[in-house]
């Protein structure tokens, strides 16, 4: 049996290829930050959001010999890339995370108690400040913040001699009038994530609801409301799979009369000119109640563990973001309100439209302040509530009380 | 290679003509050795860094509270079997197995038999063959969100084009991704429209291997197309037919994306699978030990399948196939 010769070359040749093949697993080092330099990670991905912060960032660095370089990945990899950054110790000098996550990294001792780092709280509504707080210290900064109203098609109401529904009765009624043809008349997002979740809000608090007690029997009344919009055909079946941007996309094809949605939409509400759009607060149970909708946002959180000087350094420029010229400037931009109460007050005044934003957010409720890092799992035992539901898979009441059981083997 | 051996008598330390043919043998072999080891090594340490360490951790992490703590502090207590118990004594668990398995066996039914009768189809050459087959080559290049994204205005229960189209029939609105009872076979069906061109195309390639001239012979024995196709194309394609089915479940059976994008697990968690409830728990409640025993439960599945395609394989070898 002859066998090939092949395999070995030449000795020159294979000890360094085999040391250089060795070598490249070695590569990559450590970023040593520069004094100078204010490093941010945020969600600002789209390329003008991304230069609208560089924007504001640059406006208070400036005059304080500083500059600002931004990370930005998408919305939903923030959390997990601050993760990765935590456990490799390059944790960028500013964190900005959605409202609703701060809890899990507040919990983890990993974020700088606010005022720490010469951050001024005392101007924010307080609203702003249970949004960037857990168990009992603050921990963030919202600039602006949003929240849920409704938003209904000007013309269609008129029309129809409606005037925007105020309580549920109304809404019950008059989106099953303005139902017709190819139009719903109401829209709204269920869909078995945050978007569903954060919608469902509203109606849940405002009639009483309490997210520590899903099965007291009063969240009940916001899941029939939802089933009987379903159920008179005044809104699609296909809720369970709208996020929000399928319910606008539905409304400003005039195929929804009403929907409940956010500010962040108002881009492109403006950009289009087929529907007449306008706002109103979010219906109540009975009339005279205050409507609770979710508050929302990012908040801006300093990491500990840093450099004394950093930390000032970053906190010097959060208190410039919340001038009150920069987080009026800043609400406009974005379409949100600012947190503090004399901006908010500018705000409102300057952008009648959204008044009614301005209005519910002062009356609104951060998702975490009861349930803090608890938050995630109720949120899902809470979507799988109202999808069975709406699915027509079981009643509210017995919803919430697998709701409930399922939050607490979550714990 | 046999090394000589020194005849007995020999004074030990002279350098016989043997010792040294024998030595300057035994030192070729080292260095050979050596040399294969390093060039193996590049391979070796990318598998075990790539490959066995997350692996490891991933079955070390499912007995951890990992948490986002974690990461800031590099502590993660070891709670036994908590995690487990959690995650097994879900009933969420238990359906996300069920309607994985449900998926993966639908999705891979359909596509194949539609992959193959495709590639039966094709295989006979016909004017624009070639052009027809590169169409439906399309659901492969479109990024499978993008897919997803289409498919779920397609089948949108008020104005989707699919009940629309229905609707000519006579048939009712279909509430394809609005009712638990349905969604998993939207999905299913939508997961077999993208799999089919791969389905296809490696079929199509394993058809052209099988030489015409048994066809003729079988022809010639006065076999019929259809006992043509069992008695000679389908044993000739075994080996093809096992790579398809392998690799088609293993992409499968993991699917995350596009449940995301098409139903995000709902209506009522009809189409969680064990990928979306891996990314659910690490991800969205930030639970690694948990996502980590359904990223374990996911890997025994597949590794289950990769056994037994290594076993058809050997025995395929042993036939001398």
């Amino acid at each position: 049996m002859r066998r090939p010769t092949r395999g070995t070359p030449p000795r020159s040749v294979a000890l360094p290829l085999a040391a250089v093949m060795a070598a490249a697993g070695l590569a990559g080092c450590a970023r040593q930050p520069d004094p100078g330099t204010v490093t941010v990670l945020n969600s600002a991905t789209n390329t003008a959001e991304h230069e609208a912060n560089q924007d504001h960032f640059d406006r208070c660095a400036e005059p304080l010999g500083l500059r600002v370089d931004q990370i930005s990945v998408p919305a939903d990899q923030v959390a997990t890339k601050a993760l990765r950054m935590a456990s490799s110790d390059s944790l960028p000098d500013i964190l900005e995370l959605d409202g609703s996550e701060l809890p899990q990294f507040a919990e983890t001792g990993g974020l700088l108690p606010i005022t720490s780092a010469g951050v001024d709280t005392s101007v924010l509504s307080d609203s702003a400040v249970s949004l960037g707080s857990h168990d009992g210290a603050q921990y963030g900064v919202a600039r602006s913040v949003n929240s849920l109203a409704l938003i209904y098609n000007a013309e269609l109401l008129a029309e129809a001699g409606l005037e925007p529904p105020a309580t549920w009765e109304e809404l019950r009624a008059s989106a099953a009038e303005l139902t017709g043809g190819d139009t719903y008349g109401m829209a709204f997002s269920a869909s078995p994530n945050a978007d569903g979740v954060y919608q469902f809000l509203p109606f849940f608090w405002s009639a009483g609801g309490d997210e520590t007690a899903l099965d007291d029997g009063a969240g009940d009344a916001a899941l029939q409301l939802w089933k009987d919009l379903v159920d008179d055909g005044s809104a699609s079946r296909s809720v369970v799979n709208w996020n929000q941007q399928d319910v606008n996309d539905q409304f400003i094809s005039g195929r929804a009369a009403m929907m409940i949605n956010g500010p962040w939409q108002v881009p492109v509400l403006d950009g289009q000119d087929d529907v007449e759009w306008a706002v109103a607060s979010i219906p109540v149970p009975e009339a005279g109640q205050d409507p609770v909708p979710p508050i929302g946002g990012t908040v801006m959180t300093v990491p500990a563990g840093g450099d004394e000087e950093r930390e000032q350094n970053a906190g010097a420029i959060l208190n410039c973001l919340n001038s009150e010229e920069n987080q009026l400037a800043w609400g406009e931009r974005v379409n949100n309100v600012p947190t503090r109460e004399d901006a908010a007050a500018a705000y409102r005044e300057q952008n009648p439209k959204l008044a009614p934003f301005a209005d519910l957010v002062a009356t609104a409720r951060s998702r975490t302040a009861e349930v803090g890092t608890g938050w995630p799992v109720v949120a899902d035992a809470m979507s799988g509530a109202f999808q069975s539901v709406l699915t027509g898979r079981t009643t509210p009441g017995d919803a919430l009380e697998r709701a409930q059981r399922q939050t607490r083997t979550g714990e | 290679m046999t090394t000589p051996h020194s005849p007995a008598g020999t004074t030990p330390g002279a350098d016989s003509p043997h010792d040294v043919a024998r030595r300057s043998a035994e030192r070729g072999r080292t260095r050979r050795r050596l040399y294969q080891w390093l060039f193996v090594a590049p391979a070796l340490l990318y598998m075990v860094g790539f490959f066995g360490f997350p692996l490891v951790n991933n079955v070390v992490m499912s007995f951890q509270e990992y948490t986002p703590t974690t990461y800031f502090t590099g502590e993660a207590p070891f709670t036994g079997l908590d995690n487990w118990r959690a995650v097994l004594g879900d009933g969420l668990f238990t359906d996300a197995i069920w309607q994985t398995l449900l998926f993966t066996a639908g999705s891979l039914l359909g596509q194949f038999t539609i992959g193959l009768a495709l590639a039966v189809f094709f295989s006979r050459r016909f004017r624009l063959s070639g052009p027809i087959r590169a169409v439906l080559l399309l659901p492969w290049l479109v990024p499978m969100v993008v897919s997803a994204v289409v498919w779920r205005r397609i089948m949108d229960q008020d104005h989707g084009v699919l009940n629309s189209f229905l609707s000519v029939f006579g048939m009712d609105a279909v509430p394809w991704l609005a009712s638990p009872s349905v969604a998993l076979l939207s999905a299913v069906l939508v997961n077999i429209w993208i799999g089919i061109p791969f389905n296809m195309v490696i079929l199509y390639g394993g058809l052209q291997e099988i030489p015409r001239e048994l066809h003729e012979a079988a022809a010639l024995d006065g076999a019929g197309p259809w006992r043509a196709f069992r008695s000679v194309t389908l044993p000739m394609l075994r080996p093809v037919i096992t790579v398809v089915l392998v690799l088609g479940f293993m992409s499968t059976i993991k699917v995350l994306d596009l449940i995301l994008a098409l139903t995000g697990g709902g209506p009522a968690d009809s189409t969680q699978t064990l990928g979306t409830l891996t990314y659910q728990l690490s991800f969205l409640q930030l639970d690694f030990g948990q996502g980590a025993v359904v990223g374990n439960v996911l890997i025994l599945i597949s590794a289950v399948f990769a056994v037994l395609y290594l076993r058809v394989n050997r025995a395929d070898l042993g036939k001398g196939k």
